[in-house]
């Protein structure tokens, strides 16, 4: 038996993993912290993607994309890329080659894809498919508090609340066991949709605001002002623990309730009470999820937030706080090590001299050969294939055809690339786009380290042998660097060998990794980072003051804007977006576990049922919805709780229930976050042939 | 240097904003150099939340408003325009200097209008003692000298202002009394039906209410004496009984003017160059009194003036009127008498303090009068805003949100109901398992995995088990 990580979400759920009665390994809950002995029905299935019918386990190469792809030897893929690189390179500068990481590689890999990006390729070229998920809740955080570690707590911590408020945020439904924590507070949930979460609030006492999409900024605002009024807010705390108070009251001072009623449709006496409900409480939280973030506007939506839970005195005490929950297995880890476009391990800034001395010292080459900040994910997507952007791309561990948005033009932008190289377990939507595509090992086959939603490093262990014929992901990095030119032990393979040069690496930087090691993850310590060399790790930061050089925390003044696109005739309703209890992201690794794809097999559209028949719609029709960038097909489920002015589709379909066809790419100016949560469209019976499309 | 100057002339709700607006849009300051002149020494403040300040809920400094921090925005307080020239373009101010402009624009709202009450106001307007008004700081800070709790005040207007100052000031334990020369409270926002609950709301408060009565004479040191004779002990005399607008300085330039400053669709005046907004520009759409229509104004006009939208256009107000009282939920909008070509529900209910009117027309809201109903207000109220189509259910729109979720309902009325919803476990899977010998929630989870997931059916599953225990002779094994 093997105790290892849940392969999904940020929750990291720890699982056994054993032979069952077929002899193929089984998972089931293990007793952890975070999940407390409990699995959602993605964990408990986790290890049927191991045997998963059309894994891959052969590269495959074309070298043509009319063609069919061939099974090839690894020699020869590697070679082919290797080949095609240089070339390139040769062509074009070392800037036409761009990497595309992800928030769910390990922490090993996320730095050896960084050092691969900035070495053996020499490009600033390098992004992940985090810029989607929680970066603007880490610019907000940062700003605030001069560091962001999604949870600067454990999670445990929130079962001893009174009240914890919810914005945009739905673990109910993506990530259940973490509700156990929210089983005894009373719970506040700021969302469009009556969801799950939602409902767990009523029957709790507690309550649920429903802001119209794109809102919840102003909603924030209006708690502030409320509580303001109220005189709930902890002045001592401001006056001595944060500074900017008075600017960020001038911008709250316009959203007096009614106000605020106004703009978000939260009635006004809910928004006194909320703000009674949580400035009260002994112990409360405020958390952010993807609800609230996923904006043009994210940054400061988070900001607001944070602003609120400054104002009540929250961060940095024991029992209460702030704190965003992220979303991928290893979203936290992964936006510290290295595979952002603007840092390097550590959480350092690439554009910090210090932090590329160090990291130069570290990896053994001059500080002016490493290249600048890149582009930003969607800008990054956006540039492939066009006239001074980069013609070649490595993809590992993201399926951005189906999770990116505006997803058509992202397929059109991957397909004018003269090289696509994708690593993956199965012929994801991307990966089928490839000119090679690397058959890697799944979690439950390589060992490594995750960095939870509270900032714990958690050891994930082998628990079988990759299937013969399947590398991982180090491997291929390996295998590709050396034939690059680059020397062998600089890419190791071993990934405590890895995590010994990333301690290195991170020793000093905000998020210093430098005491964590295999020793202490084996004996079971709670490694929450900062853990420098030898020292105790910190599972509560900013207990003593901030990360700011004047230990304060920072309120910062946002105003509310409205979202980039308002309903108007042409495309009268609110599209947004979200995930589904039994997939996880695009859905490459859940819609092919039969039990998860029968339970939800295709794409659906929450929608009031007057919108539904005022549109020629009834329960179980195909309805087609169009936005300005493209039209994706989804099946009628009427739900007389939803907003008549907003419908709700889960993301994680592809083809032609691709949701990301609608999303609006229009990017927050500091997190370069996509606001994939509104979007201006129009509902309609699909057709006969639009239907088919789905199959 | 080639941005232009933009001039505005007032420095209050509008006019600040429209400073932010343009912030937001030109952030470096390339497109327009905006000066912004204040004749009020306060920086700019949220007028609307004046009562509130007369309340004690807000400090004055509370209630100020963001200033654009940035190089190519000023502010210039304590400044006051004395003319317009339109033809040469520039403004003489208070001190002699003159300002040159590339476009002006008015944002100079509106005064307090004082009616022709005998000792209310002397002859050059200056009110007599004892009597204010409530329309900027200077009135707040008279208002709070003015009165003390227990002592008797008097309110003379029952519009909106007033409305919120009377409870304002019996929120500090003053004793209120409120004149409404029309017959019936917020004439212009609700029906007479309304009206008549609103006032019994106020009487519970302890605020004295006197519709369709005319003020004759105000008395200082004793109070307000009414046509009919009686005379309402008041220490102070709160006057909220209309604004003007302050078209003076257009007017002089030779600019068109009614009761406001005409503007077009673009808030530009009879003069090219001239625009107004806010409470001092008179629109066909109409829109003046109400902050959020100026707030729409300015941003219409920033996008215009720094050329970010040269396509915008104001069209028109959607006006929400929401009474800002504690313990009262009052809105109207749109038309609160709709004839009959609307179809209108009405529910009364004076013993609960409650009415609601909703008028439809082509399945749009038409109008509405919602008092002590918030969950529908804000509901009609963004149907309205939104002009979207009104559900066929009306009576259940007034009545406010749907009862969450059908499907638990659903649920609970199926045979076989999911217990468990993050693992989809059915009752009778749980069943199963107990005849399986599972007797514990343990071993139920490790053959159903049931209770594995967010937790909330742990309940279910233990009643579960209890009853079947109970129900069982013996253990069969």
């Amino acid at each position: 038996m093997t105790t290892t990580h849940c392969p999904y979400c940020a929750l990291q759920c720890a699982m056994h993993l054993e032979p069952g009665p077929g002899g193929a390994l089984a998972a089931r809950p293990a007793d952890f912290p975070t999940n407390r002995g409990g699995l959602c029905r993605k964990g408990w299935t986790s290890a049927e993607m191991l045997g998963v019918v059309d894994r891959l386990r052969r590269p495959l190469l074309r070298k043509d994309r009319e063609d069919d792809f061939a099974e090839v030897d690894w020699d020869t893929a590697l070679d082919y890329v290797a080949d095609r690189l240089t070339d390139l390179r040769a062509a074009h500068g070392p800037e036409a080659v761009s990497v595309f990481g992800s928030g769910g590689l390990t922490n090993e890999k996320s730095y050896l894809l960084g050092k691969f990006a900035r070495l053996a390729l020499g490009t600033s070229q390098i992004d992940y498919n985090g810029r989607f998920c929680m970066s603007s809740a880490a610019a907000a955080s940062t700003r605030a508090f001069g560091l962001d570690r999604g949870m600067p707590f454990p999670l445990t911590d929130l079962g001893e609340a009174e009240v914890v408020l919810l914005a945009g945020a739905n673990p109910a439904e993506t990530m259940p066991p973490m509700m156990a924590h929210l089983a005894a507070p009373r719970l506040i949930v700021v969302d469009p949709r009556c969801s799950a979460t939602a409902r767990q609030a009523l029957a709790g006492g507690g309550m649920h605001l429903a802001p119209r999409p794109g809102t919840d900024l102003a909603l924030a605002l209006g708690l502030l002002h409320t509580a303001r009024t109220a005189n709930l807010l902890d002045t001592g705390y401001i006056a001595q623990r944060t500074t900017g108070f008075a600017q960020a009251w001038r911008a709250a001072a316009a959203w007096w309730p009614e106000q605020t009623e106004h703009v978000t449709g939260v009635p006004a006496h809910q928004v006194r009470a909320a703000a009674h409900m949580l400035g009260k409480a002994k112990g409360a939280y405020v958390l952010t999820g993807r609800g609230t973030e996923q904006h043009a506007k994210g940054t400061d939506s988070v900001s607001a937030w944070i602003n609120l839970a400054l104002g009540l005195g929250l961060p940095g005490r024991v029992g209460s706080g702030y704190g965003c929950i992220t979303g991928q297995g290893n979203g936290q880890g992964g936006r510290e090590h290295g595979q952002k476009a603007d840092q390097l391990p550590g959480y350092r800034r690439i554009d910090d001299p210090a932090a590329r001395e160090h990291i130069a010292r570290v990896w053994g080459v001059e500080a002016d050969t490493l290249p600048g900040p890149g582009r930003s994910a969607f800008e990054l997507l956006d540039a492939l294939g066009t006239e001074g952007g980069p013609s070649a791309m490595l993809l590992f561990g993201s399926n951005p055809v189906v999770s990116a948005p505006d997803a058509g033009r992202v397929r059109d932008r991957l397909a004018d690339l003269d090289l696509l190289v994708v690593a993956d377990f199965v012929l994801s939507e991307s990966a089928a786009m490839a000119d090679v595509v690397f058959p890697v090992a799944q979690w439950a086959e390589e060992g490594g380290t995750m960095t939870n939603l509270e900032g714990r490093v958690l050891r994930r262990r082998a628990a079988a042998a990759p299937p013969a014929g399947v590398r991982t992901d180090l491997e291929v990095l390996h295998g590709l660097a050396t034939r690059l030119g680059q020397p062998a032990q600089r890419f190791p393979t071993d990934p405590d060998a890895v995590l010994a040069e990333l301690r290195a690496a991170s020793a000093g930087a905000p998020a210093d990794y430098s005491g964590i090691t295999p020793e202490r993850l084996e004996a079971g310590e709670e490694l929450h980072w900062p853990v420098t060399e030898g020292q105790a790790p910190t599972p509560r930061l900013f207990l003593d003051g901030f990360a700011h050089p004047d230990g304060r925390a920072r309120f910062i003044p946002v105003q509310y804007r409205p979202a980039a696109e308002t309903p108007d005739a042409d495309y009268p309703l609110i599209a947004t977006t979200g995930r589904l209890m039994g997939h996880y992201q695009s859905g490459a690794q859940t819609r092919r576990i039969p039990e998860l794809a029968q339970a939800e097999p295709e794409a659906y559209l929450e929608i009031h049922p007057d919108t539904a028949a005022r549109n020629g719609l009834t329960e179980g029709d195909w309805a087609q919805l169009t936005s300005r960038r493209g039209t994706t097909t989804a099946r009628v489920r009427l739900r007389p709780d939803a907003r008549r002015d907003t419908v709700f589709l889960p993301f994680h379909y592809a083809g032609a229930q691709t949701a990301n066809n609608l999303t609006n790419p229009v990017l927050d100016p500091t997190s370069r976050m996509p606001e994939f949560k509104v979007s201006a469209i129009r509902v309609e019976p699909a057709t006969t042939a639009q239907q088919g499309g789905h199959l | 240097m080639n941005q232009r100057h933009v001039v505005v002339i007032g420095n209050g709700m509008v006019g600040a904003r429209f400073a932010e607006e343009v912030a937001r849009r030109d952030p470096a300051g390339e497109r327009v150099h905006l000066t912004v002149l204040g004749a009020e020494e306060e920086p700019a403040y949220n007028r609307v939340l004046l009562p509130g300040v007369v309340s004690g809920a807000y400090t004055p400094e509370d209630i100020y408003l963001p200033c654009p921090e940035q190089p190519s925005i000023s502010v210039r307080t304590g400044t006051a325009v004395q003319a317009v020239d339109a033809e040469s373009c520039d403004l003489t101010l208070d001190d002699g200097t003159r300002m040159g402009y590339d476009e002006l624009v008015l944002a100079t709202g509106a005064r307090a209008s004082f009616p022709p009450v005998t000792g209310v106001a002397a002859k050059d307007g200056t009110p007599a003692p004892g009597v204010t008004a409530l329309r900027d700081m200077a009135d707040c800070h008279r208002v709070q000298a003015l009165v003390r709790p227990g002592a008797p005040a008097v309110v003379l207007g029952g519009g909106v202002l007033g409305l919120e100052a009377a409870r304002a000031l019996a929120e500090r334990g003053v004793r209120v009394s409120v004149v409404e020369a029309a017959p019936w409270l917020m004439r212009r926002q609700i029906d007479q039906a309304a009206a008549a609950i609103l006032a019994e709301r106020y009487r519970a408060l302890g605020v004295a209410v006197h519709s369709w009565r005319v003020a004759a004479r105000w008395i200082p040191g004793t109070g307000l004496e009414l046509d009919d004779g009686r005379i309402l002990a008041g220490d102070a005399l709160l006057v909220t009984a209309g604004a003007r607008a302050n078209t003076e300085l257009a007017k002089d330039a030779g600019i068109a003017v009614e009761h406001g400053v005409l503007v077009d669709d673009t808030l530009t005046t009879s003069h090219p160059r001239v625009h107004a907004i806010g409470d001092c520009a008179q629109h066909t759409g109409g829109g003046a009194g109400l902050v959020q229509p100026g707030w729409e104004q300015a941003a219409v006009l920033a996008d215009l003036l720094t050329g970010t939208a040269p396509e915008a256009r104001y069209t028109g107000a959607r006006p929400i009127t929401r009474l800002k009282a504690e313990g009262i939920d009052l809105t109207s909008l749109g038309e609160t008498e709709a004839d009959d070509t609307a179809e209108t529900v009405t529910i009364a209910d004076p013993y609960g303090g409650r009415y609601a009117k909703l008028s439809v027309r082509a399945e749009r809201v038409a109008g509405a009068v919602l008092l002590g109903f918030p969950d529908a207000a804000s509901a009609i109220a963004q149907l309205f805003d939104t002009r979207a189509a009104v559900p066929a259910d009306r009576l259940a729109l007034l009545q406010g949100r749907p009862q969450p979720e059908a499907d638990d309902v659903q649920a609970a009325a199926q045979a076989d109901p999911l217990i468990c919803r993050c693992n989809a476990v059915t009752r009778n899977q749980i069943e199963a398992a107990w005849l399986d010998g599972a007797r514990t929630r343990d071993t139920i989870a490790a053959q159903t995995r049931a209770t594995t997931g967010c937790g909330s059916c742990i309940r279910d599953v233990n009643t579960l088990l209890s009853g079947w225990s109970a129900a069982a002779p013996a253990d069969v094994s």
